[in-house]
């Protein structure tokens, strides 16, 4: 589907008259915004929907429908045909608003054990969206989180994970998980440069194959406090003078999982950008609703930042082009309302 | 039930100046420190730490640290503790401490408790000590251990009564597979080193304890033998030494305590510190339905049994937890 320029275009002009003498109400422009309205990836323009459709007569609805090859098509049956998959999309991009207001609305423990459950009962299962919830989140919320997956589910989120997956996936996933980090300042700055070397050994010297035999490495990521690894980061790189996500780009989780932990607008900003590019799947799409809603009132400053800086454009300019309708309106006042705090 | 007799009036204010006139002059009158907080329960011990600390400027445990030694002034100054307060202190003596970590304290404290209970120590841990219990204990252990210990000291765990009876009865062959498929026994007896590690740690840390305890039925009679006695008795193998205590903890805690006091009483010399520990942890909770327990697999009382292994002021302490009234 083409992105156009989503602003709806109500023309006053001379009735005029189609080929076969009938009357037509709305103009080419119009009915390129109709198109438009309809055509998604990030919801639906309701307010052309709203002027134009209640403008058109059957003239004009024919015309449309004639018009949009992409959406409807006439050769076997005939009449212009709504293209089933595209009816099948038409009714997601609808449900995109209210997914978003019903995110925003819900508890947040309950919305974020149905993501950790969604996580992975999708197939292909999403660790990414795991590692997001159990890094990004403070250690209350994510035991919130943790009881409420009890309450709607009857079982741990540890059990549920660890069930899923195994080996090495399955140490960090569980780790992360069940994990309860201290959220305060305090760090041991001896303690600290030891770690950074012992990572330093495991990622730059031993072989990279190996991290994930590498026990050290995971308890260091897996159970120290977020403070304490954000110095380890600061660290690493000046020891090392490279990024430690980097150097474990090897290991889509573990790069993940440092990301989420040291920098999350970084992750975020990333996540932002791929949803609102060419062709992302369904679960980036929906991630631009995911993170909006659930970082506007965290670090939404950061996150506009960051993405700002790395993409060079302001985020709510890039949702503006981006999205539609009712549902990109709740997206830029959420991010507006997140800046302001 | 608890064993503690706390009388329901007193004063705190009196309490703290007994005490410090207890502590003044050549030595110290043990007998008073004894009869005074042997005989007060958590809240009546906090008020008694505030007045003190109100009227001579002092903390009254630095103080009995002070004047105090040896295993008394130990089973005194965890005995004055919150009872909270007090699970975060011996888990951490027990891993910092020592130069290898007490794993006994480890799964006592994680598994004695329910998940709120366990979830309120690590809290008053973090406030203690600026770290997280998981980060301590994965510090200074190391291997299958460590993989074990933290799983375990980690999991908030379903406390819902539910059990999947297909769910435990194919994790009682999973099990059956990693203990019993290794050292090449194969036979009912274990002894062997466990085929691997991955599938009995995720099972005993994560699945909730009615369904552990279907799983436990369940391998009893698929294999003929307890899955304790499956994972052999080989005292140098720590990890299942740990494995098998924290069945037995899951299993029954009450017993698997009364072994810990047994035990401790059982060897040429005496173990103090699991003996106080689980003396002074319990003291206030079920020490004497542990009393009982104790009396019907030895045959002999708890109270008579610390009464001739212990000695002086540290036996008289005990003994006063245990209800005992006509020490003196």
């Amino acid at each position: 589907m083409d992105k156009r320029k989503k602003t709806t275009i109500l023309v006053r002009r001379e009735k005029k008259l189609n080929k076969e003498g009938e009357k037509i109400m709305t103009s080419p422009e119009e009915c390129e915004a109709l198109r438009t309205a309809f055509s998604g990836p990030h919801g639906v323009e309701e307010k052309s929907m709203l002027e134009i459709l209640v403008k058109c007569n059957p003239a004009d609805l024919t015309t449309f429908r004639k018009n949009s090859p992409g959406i409807f098509s006439d050769d076997e049956c005939y009449f212009e045909k709504w293209d089933s998959s595209h009816m099948k999309f038409l009714e997601n991009e609808f449900l995109r608003f209210q997914r978003a207001v019903i995110q925003r609305t819900m508890h947040p423990w309950e919305r974020d054990a149905l993501l950790v459950r969604k996580s992975l009962e999708e197939k292909p299962p999403l660790y990414n969206l795991l590692i997001e919830l159990a890094c990004t989140r403070t250690s209350e919320e994510f035991l919130g989180a943790r009881k409420a997956f009890q309450c709607l589910y009857s079982e741990s989120v540890e059990e549920f994970v660890a069930v899923r997956v195994e080996g090495f996936q399955r140490r960090l996933l569980v780790a992360l998980a069940s994990t309860y980090r201290y959220e305060g300042m305090r760090i041991d700055e001896a303690m600290i440069k030891l770690e950074c070397q012992k990572l330093g050994r495991a990622i730059k010297i031993d072989k990279k194959n190996e991290i994930e035999k590498d026990d050290e490495v995971l308890r260091i990521l897996t159970t120290r406090s977020k403070h304490y690894l954000k110095t380890i980061h600061k660290c690493y790189k000046e020891s090392y003078d490279s990024n430690l996500e980097e150097d474990l780009d090897d290991i889509q989780i573990l790069r993940d999982t440092v990301n989420c932990l040291c920098a999350p607008p970084i992750y975020f900003s990333k996540i932002l950008d791929k949803a609102m590019s060419v062709g992302p799947t369904e679960q980036e799409i929906e991630a631009l609703t995911r993170v909006i809603v659930t970082r506007t009132d965290v670090d939404m400053k950061d996150i506009a930042a960051e993405f700002n800086r790395k993409f060079g454009a302001p985020l709510i300019e890039r949702i503006e082009a981006a999205a539609l309708g009712n549902y990109r309106d709740f997206l830029v006042a959420l991010v507006k309302r997140g800046m302001a705090n | 039930m608890a064993t503690l007799l706390a009388p329901e009036d007193f004063s705190p204010g009196e309490d703290a100046m007994a005490l410090n006139k207890a502590f003044e002059g050549w030595g110290t009158d043990e007998k008073t420190i004894i009869w005074i907080l042997g005989h007060r329960n958590a809240d009546q011990r906090k008020q008694i730490r505030l007045a003190y600390q109100e009227i001579y400027l002092e903390d009254l445990i630095k103080k009995l640290k002070y004047e105090l030694s040896g295993d008394f002034e130990r089973a005194v100054c965890h005995w004055i503790l919150d009872p909270v307060e007090r699970e975060a202190v011996l888990a951490y003596e027990a891993i910092i401490k020592n130069y290898r970590p007490d794993y006994r304290v480890i799964l006592e404290t994680a598994l004695t408790k329910s998940a709120e209970e366990l979830l309120t120590v690590k809290r008053t841990y973090q406030f203690l000590y600026k770290r997280s219990l998981e980060e301590d204990v994965a510090s200074h252990t190391a291997g299958d251990m460590r993989k074990f210990l933290v799983a375990v000291v980690s999991v908030y765990r379903y406390e819902g009564e539910e059990i999947e009876e297909e769910v435990a009865h194919s994790e009682a062959n999973i099990l059956g597979d990693e203990i019993q498929g290794g050292g090449g026994s194969g036979g009912g007896c274990g002894g062997g080193a466990l085929k691997g590690a991955e599938e009995i740690i995720r099972i005993l840390s994560t699945r909730s304890k009615p369904q552990l305890l279907a799983t436990f039925n369940y391998y009893k009679q698929i294999h003929g033998t307890s899955i304790t006695k499956s994972l052999g008795g080989d005292p140098a193998d720590e990890f299942s030494a740990a494995l098998r205590a924290a069945i037995q903890c899951i299993k029954n805690p009450k017993r698997y305590l009364q072994k810990v006091v047994s035990h401790s009483m059982n060897r040429v010399g005496t173990e103090e510190d699991a003996l106080s520990r689980v003396i002074v942890t319990r003291a206030e909770k079920d020490l004497k339905e542990m009393k009982d327990v104790y009396l019907e697999k030895t045959g002999r009382s708890l109270d008579d049994a610390v009464a001739s292994e212990t000695t002086g002021d540290y036996k008289a302490f005990l003994l006063t937890l245990l209800g005992n009234q006509d020490y003196f």
